[in-house]
């Protein structure tokens, strides 16, 4: 908080000396499943699955998440699961 | 004979023997139709994420069960007009894992943790109840940890 503040009261008197020609360039981030001891997707998880949804209860979007195309359906499929068993909730907040 | 795995919710106002007859009676009709049980766990009293035919909580019973689909039919059939189940659901999985569920070892761990602070803490704490800490089932958690982010 406290670096961020004065970050922006910085900026407008010395501006970047660098030009950056990519300026939206990221890396590309590594699934979290990606490893070799990763848990396994599964319904009982709650703990694990809690962490692909918002605070509101929705499934975050894979590109905030950075999991595989194949992962984000296993891991809808378990939320669903979950939330039909009142585990996670539909709507939160 | 394909592999399932099924929980169900009963009524909260069951008592845990109660619940526990009630996993024997699952068991029983998964034996009269030809399937077998190989694991029967029972995650407890729980609250519920959302209210289910007006009820907070819920007993939830798990199962793993090596049955014909129509011994999960006569299951289920059976669990939609028994009075004390709120819900179930039974998902096909390729292998059963004969393992404690993630829920049993997240219990456990949870009990351990709370017997410490039994011993540690109970009869010194005399803070008495505030409202802008979460209390139990009575108020959501989630909401109340928001609050204390933003202020």
């Amino acid at each position: 908080m406290m670096d961020n503040d004065a970050g922006e009261r910085r900026r407008p008197a010395e501006p970047p000396a660098i030009t950056i020609r990519r300026p939206f360039f990221r890396r590309k981030k590594a699934s979290p499943f990606a490893h070799a001891d990763a848990p396994a997707i599964n319904y009982k998880d709650i703990k694990l699955l809690q962490r692909f949804i918002s605070e509101r209860g929705k499934i975050v979007p894979r590109r905030i998440t950075a999991v595989t195309a194949k992962e984000q359906r296993a891991l809808a499929q378990a939320i669903k699961r979950a939330r039909e068993l009142a585990l996670l909730p539909y709507v939160a907040g | 004979m394909p592999f399932y795995e099924h929980t169900l919710i009963a009524r909260p106002d069951l008592s845990a023997q109660q619940a526990q007859t009630l996993s024997e009676s699952i068991a029983q009709i998964i034996a009269d139709n030809g399937g077998s049980v190989s694991k029967v766990e029972y995650w407890g009293l729980r609250n519920l994420t959302y209210r289910i035919k007006k009820n907070r909580k819920g007993h939830y019973l798990h199962f793993n069960l090596d049955a014909a689909a129509a011994c999960i039919e006569e299951l289920e059939r059976q669990e939609r007009i028994h009075e004390d189940v709120l819900r179930y659901l039974t998902v096909r999985v390729e292998e059963l894992d004969p393992n404690p569920s993630q829920i049993m070892v997240a219990k456990s761990s949870r009990e351990e943790r709370g017997r410490r602070d039994d011993g540690y803490r109970r009869d010194r704490d005399d803070r008495g109840p505030r409202e802008d800490r979460p209390r139990g089932d009575r108020d959501e958690p989630r909401r109340e940890r928001r609050e204390e982010e933003v202020a």
